[in-house]
């Protein structure tokens, strides 16, 4: 119970914050998962209220975008970039190998709850394919030589 | 006295390693009792060589690259605070050829300052545009723009100040300023580069497009996939405020411009304009009927101008030195430059802006040197996601948007995505069905629907089923889409699916005549 009043404080003071933002949600839902990691589904009705929208519709845009999440993730989310340039690179082997290095699909968590896996579509780092994203971290040239050695990093940064 | 060095916090030249050889350069520095001065420069975008260290001599800033961490020690041993010479000497920055044939109008100044200096800014002949726009009138800026030539550099290609003009001309209370920087095409990274190496230029862009056709409000749309970029513009917009390029009161102008960063939250289609008004709205990204036109009717019912990075940090210059200057270069209807951005499998990775009506082969083999594999090229995907497949037949068009749109192509926002030799064609068309499938906003039902039986039938045609049905029934699908789709998404993912087809039948199980008799 007290980790929900906690949770409830967090949202509300972000709600406090940046309501009065014209075009509000997408900054509250921002703020809200960088401080939670995700958007809990007990949030939703309070977002809504101070919008004076319906939780459908709060909860429609969360649903939109990919960005958003309404389950904790892993210690880190490791964005695996999909797109064209990274598969000309290699991208879709590297995409093999992260799956079966992690033993997850893509937006699945890893048993010990250590990685998240999300695909990305592009991460602008096109010169130097392929890509991934661990945190605000990016990596550039990733292989399935160095893959493991960048997330055994990524951990100790954790 | 200290040593100027330079080493670049472009997000990409971290991503292989920059973080890690400034600290390695700083620790070694001091070990040495060698004083110098760490810079955290942007990229010159020259990617291949980077990490590219830079140290200022009398002649002029020398390069080194790619430096890696274990290199540090070796490069001090050289006497590299110096100019000394060493393996990874690469000459004066200025001089090394990629760099040197390039026309860099709207990437002037990027890696060679300080990004997040106003100073440095200011003294690279930053917020003269503005200072000129300031003496002119609303309608003279405006002529600027239009007088330059200046096309929307997102994609479309829409004549610049012809879009200002509307806005200006539409009368309200409240107006806004939109910079579309959700840059989601694969194989483009521009924007990025202007917003992390270059940020103030984007911001005097967008304030002197508020003072032409008055707004007060700018707003920043940030893909969030872009993290340093967001750090940057943050600083730098907190920098503009307090020296009073932002805010009420511009310079004592009378003027006033304020600016807000949004971010994207992953959602391709939001760089599509309407889509991304409904997000800055706060509303799940549905792109809208047009019209009316954002022009007239735009982020919450009111006059918006909606510009890509590229086009509004071209503004400055073009402010500065004129319209003619700008247009002036180019070919056609495409005047002045167009920084294309080399990606996939190229030797020499890096941003290229030059002057619209060099050739494709030109750019792929004289600037990026041929694929990175060593294998023959055997297609280029030109203008991102939704961009058609170049053939080895179609490499001598000129990088002009006419020229382009003959061949049943697209130049968009200048990105060049190489494969060799290995690519598989129908692989790549399915992508493209599912990238459109995972990425609609699901308002109209060819794109909605479409997409996914668009990638269910490459499922088919790359088992090998009854190629003689699901062939046409593909191209049949892909008509549906390219007419009946409400934005470019549904409207433009067959230009890569059946370029992909038509020029290389091979990979789909039919041969040339076959695929003709289909």
């Amino acid at each position: 119970m007290t980790e929900l009043n906690a949770m409830e404080t967090i949202v509300q003071d972000i709600i406090a914050a940046l309501k009065d933002k014209p075009g509000a949600l997408l900054p509250i839902l921002h703020a809200v998962q960088d401080k939670l990691g995700y958007v809990p589904s007990e949030s939703v009705p309070a977002i809504a209220k101070a919008l004076n929208l319906s939780r459908a519709e709060v909860h429609g845009v969360i649903s939109f975008y990919h960005y958003f999440r309404d389950t904790a993730p892993g210690k880190q989310t490791i964005h695996l970039c999909r797109a064209e340039s990274c598969q000309a690179m290699g991208g879709k082997k590297l995409e093999v190998h992260v799956k079966s290095t992690l033993g997850i699909d893509y937006h699945e968590t890893t048993a010990d709850g250590k990685f998240s896996l999300e695909p990305v579509y592009c991460l602008g780092n096109c010169a130097c394919s392929p890509a991934m994203q661990i945190g605000h971290e990016i990596y550039g040239r990733v292989s399935a030589d160095n893959f493991e050695s960048i997330i055994t990093q990524a951990e100790d940064i954790a | 006295m200290s040593i100027a060095i330079y080493v670049p916090c472009d997000s990409t030249a971290v991503s292989i390693g920059a973080d890690r050889v400034a600290k390695a350069i700083y620790q070694e520095a001091q070990k040495r009792n060698i004083t110098i001065q760490l810079i955290r420069n942007g990229s010159r975008g020259l990617y291949w060589l980077e990490p590219m260290v830079e140290v200022l001599t009398d002649a002029g800033r020398k390069a080194y690259g790619p430096v890696q961490v274990s290199d540090v020690a070796s490069l001090f041993d050289a006497d590299f605070v110096n100019g000394g010479e060493h393996p990874l000497y690469l000459g004066l920055t200025e001089e090394i050829e990629y760099l040197k044939k390039q026309q860099r109008l709207t990437f002037a100044r990027i890696g060679i300052t300080d990004p997040i200096s106003l100073e440095d800014y200011i003294s690279h002949e930053g917020y003269q545009g503005l200072s000129n726009a300031l003496k002119l009138s609303q309608a003279d800026i405006v002529k600027a723009v239009t007088d330059s030539g200046l096309r929307g550099r997102g994609g479309a290609a829409f004549p610049t100040g012809i879009k200002w003009n509307t806005v200006l001309n539409t009368p309200s209370e409240q107006k806004y300023i939109i910079c579309n920087a959700d840059e989601g095409d694969s194989g483009t990274f521009s924007d990025r580069m202007v917003m992390e190496s270059d940020p103030f230029v984007l911001i005097e862009g967008m304030t002197i497009a508020g003072i032409a056709v008055g707004a007060t409000q700018g707003y920043i749309y940030l893909r969030v996939e872009y993290p340093h970029a967001h750090k940057a513009l943050n600083t730098a917009i907190e920098k503009a405020y307090a020296a009073g390029y932002l805010g009420d009161n511009i310079k004592g102008s009378g003027k006033s411009f304020n600016l807000e960063v949004r971010l994207g939250a992953g959602a391709y289609v939001c760089g599509e304009e309407t889509s991304l008004m409904e997000s800055l709205e706060g509303k799940r990204g549905l792109v809208r009927f047009k019209p009316p036109l954002p022009a007239i009717s735009g982020l919450f019912g009111k006059p918006t101008v909606v510009n890509n990075v590229i086009s509004l940090a071209s503004v400055p210059i073009i402010l500065d030195k004129g319209g003619d200057y700008y247009r002036d270069f180019g070919m056609g209807r495409s005047r002045g430059t167009l920084p294309l951005q080399l990606a996939g499998n190229l030797k020499h990775t890096g941003l290229v802006e030059v002057a619209f009506g060099m050739t494709l082969r030109e750019l792929l083999y004289d600037f990026g040197g041929g694929s990175a594999t060593g294998r023959p090229i055997k297609a280029v995907q030109v203008g991102g996601p939704l961009g058609s497949y170049l053939p080895e037949s179609q490499f001598d068009t000129p990088l002009d948007y006419e020229a382009f749109a003959t061949n049943w192509t697209v130049l968009g926002h200048g990105g060049v995505v190489a494969f060799d030799d290995t690519a598989n064609m129908a692989e790549l068309a399915r992508y493209n069905m599912e990238f459109c499938a995972a990425e609609s906003c699901g308002k109209c039902t060819p794109c909605r629907i479409g997409s996914t039986r668009g990638y269910e039938v490459m499922d088919e045609i790359i088992a090998g089923h009854a190629l003689d049905k699901n062939i046409p029934l593909l191209r049949d699908l892909c008509n549906t889409l390219l007419n009946g789709s409400l934005c470019a998404l549904g409207g433009m993912t067959p230009y890569p699916v059946l370029s992909a087809l038509n020029h290389f039948p091979k990979d789909f199980g039919v041969d040339d005549q076959a695929n003709r008799a289909i």
